[in-house]
């Protein structure tokens, strides 16, 4: 009963967030300010993990290439398939969840603690739009990000089987051409807005409703951890059924 | 002028305010005083319009709270500074940011306009040099001092402040309680403070209202609170010696 109640105050939460708006010229700088903390920040984390995770696609798909008549070029194809389905949208997004939603918790949790949602109820400013909304906005910037990833995984790739001769680079290059589907982007990048807004209102939820001290911050950052995990599971679930079952 | 009638909050099961009326006058320092559980915080959250009363009514300069609209709400939420606890500022800003907020928010002022209205209350609270400082690197003292700058930047005509002395020596606690007085006497401010210091009672108590278990138990003046035979009062205020001792020398004085 209490998940059910929690998902209704989840949505009610969302559609606040959306009224009586704050003034354009005070919600642009918090804009600029959310896509430098959650996007540009996050840049240095994304681009590693993609680059790697690629390089590590790359070389297990090899080693279990054991059977001489499948050609090379079949690692670029896996790498290409894996990283611009899976590894890009949905790895990326698990780590951001652990990044940039322990960020919007803690910081939305100590404001609540330390009774700074409060001040801006009294004076009057809707805090859930003020907060959470600027969150929604910068986080529309991440599949830019995901296609950074996307691109470094590739080349994280590419760059493990020339150099860890596992594949020569034209066949591996010719692997990442072969049977190219553009709508897989697509899919990639529309599920990688609805990871956004999750990420970006799932943790708030958790950091705007939590009661008690500093070790509640904490433990609201870890809650909102599981469980905007989990709903990214079983939405890239639904999502890959819908638009490619 | 706040007029509270019969005013009854409920969480789940527990009556926290079981018919509480009174008035809070303009130009006065009102204080709400009461043991922890005895309902301060949530009468002073049901006048601050955070939290809606079941029952009763809330006026504020003879406007009932419930009957205003959503606008009317907001317009009269402008009109209200609070000056929280741990002062509640928001920590990501200097201390002239965080005073001018709700200029920036709420008027159509120019930059300059601003500015010499923040530098005008940072004035009045006696904080010169603390305009570019995060409020992590001042006191807790000039934080509180920053809270009732940003609580009167917008001229508020109701000031409301919840335990604005805890958590501070004895000295700096007279002096907030000092400019607090100061401030609503010079601007003719509705003030209502929540505390359960004596020390401010004695001194800025113009008029004391005593909550226990949710109802109004006492209401009076400074003066009178330390003549009064009611037994929950006599209970709360001579807790301590130094009281126990003021009560003595006044029954002493008075034989």
């Amino acid at each position: 009963m209490n998940y059910i109640a929690s998902i209704g105050k989840y949505f009610i939460m969302v559609w606040e967030v959306f009224k009586k708006p704050t003034k354009w010229r005070i919600m642009k700088s918090l804009i600029f300010k959310e896509i430098d903390e959650l996007i540009y920040n996050s840049l240095g984390i994304i681009i590693f993990i993609a680059f790697f995770i690629g390089g590590v696609v790359t070389i297990q798909t090899a080693l279990n290439l054991t059977n001489p008549l499948i050609p090379k070029s079949l690692i670029g194809f896996a790498t290409r398939q894996s990283v611009i389905l899976e590894f890009a949208p949905t790895f990326t997004s698990i780590i951001m969840v652990g990044k940039v939603g322990s960020y919007i918790t803690s910081s939305i949790g100590t404001m609540r603690v330390t009774e700074q949602i409060d001040a801006l109820e009294v004076m009057g400013v809707n805090s859930l739009n003020y907060l959470v909304f600027p969150k929604i906005i910068a986080m529309l910037f991440y599949p830019f990000a995901v296609a950074i990833a996307m691109y470094m995984g590739v080349l994280g790739g590419w760059i493990a089987a020339v150099f860890g001769n596992y594949a020569p680079s034209g066949d591996f290059i010719q692997g990442l051409q072969t049977d190219f589907i553009p709508f897989h982007v697509t899919y990639a990048f529309i599920k990688t807005l609805v990871f956004a807004f999750v990420i970006a209102t799932i943790p708030s939820y958790f950091g705007y409703y939590m009661k008690g001290g500093a070790l509640e911050v904490g433990k609201a950052s870890t809650t909102a951890f599981v469980w905007t995990s989990v709903v990214i599971i079983i939405i890239n679930y639904v999502l890959t059924q819908l638009m490619l079952g | 002028m706040i007029e509270v009638d019969n005013i009854h909050k409920t969480f789940g099961d527990n009556h926290v305010l079981k018919g509480i009326s009174t008035t809070f006058d303009k130009g006065k320092t009102n204080l709400i005083i009461g043991q922890s559980g005895s309902g301060k915080t949530v009468f002073l959250k049901c006048l601050l319009g955070l939290f809606s009363p079941e029952k009763g009514h809330i006026r504020y300069s003879g406007k009932n709270y419930a009957d205003l609209t959503n606008a009317e709400k907001r317009d009269l939420r402008q009109d209200m500074g609070m000056v929280f606890q741990g002062s509640a500022l928001f920590d990501s800003m200097t201390v002239e940011k965080n005073v001018s907020f709700p200029l920036d928010m709420f008027t159509k002022q120019s930059k300059s306009e601003m500015q010499d209205r923040v530098d005008f209350v940072l004035k009045r609270v006696n904080l010169i040099d603390a305009h570019k400082k995060y409020p992590s690197e001042i006191s807790g003292g000039m934080q509180k001092r920053v809270a009732i700058a940003r609580a009167i930047v917008m001229k508020p005509s109701y000031l409301f402040c919840d335990e604005p002395n805890s958590g501070l020596d004895p000295k700096t606690a007279i002096l907030i309680d000092n400019l607090i007085q100061e401030i609503t006497e010079e601007y003719d401010i509705t003030t209502v403070i929540n505390t359960h210091d004596m020390n401010s009672v004695m001194e800025i108590g113009k008029k004391i209202i005593f909550l226990k278990n949710g109802y109004l138990e006492w209401e009076g003046t400074n003066k009178e609170i330390f003549k009064t035979d009611n037994k929950a009062v006599t209970d709360f205020v001579y807790s301590s010696e130094l009281f126990k001792k003021v009560r003595q020398m006044y029954i002493e004085e008075r034989n």
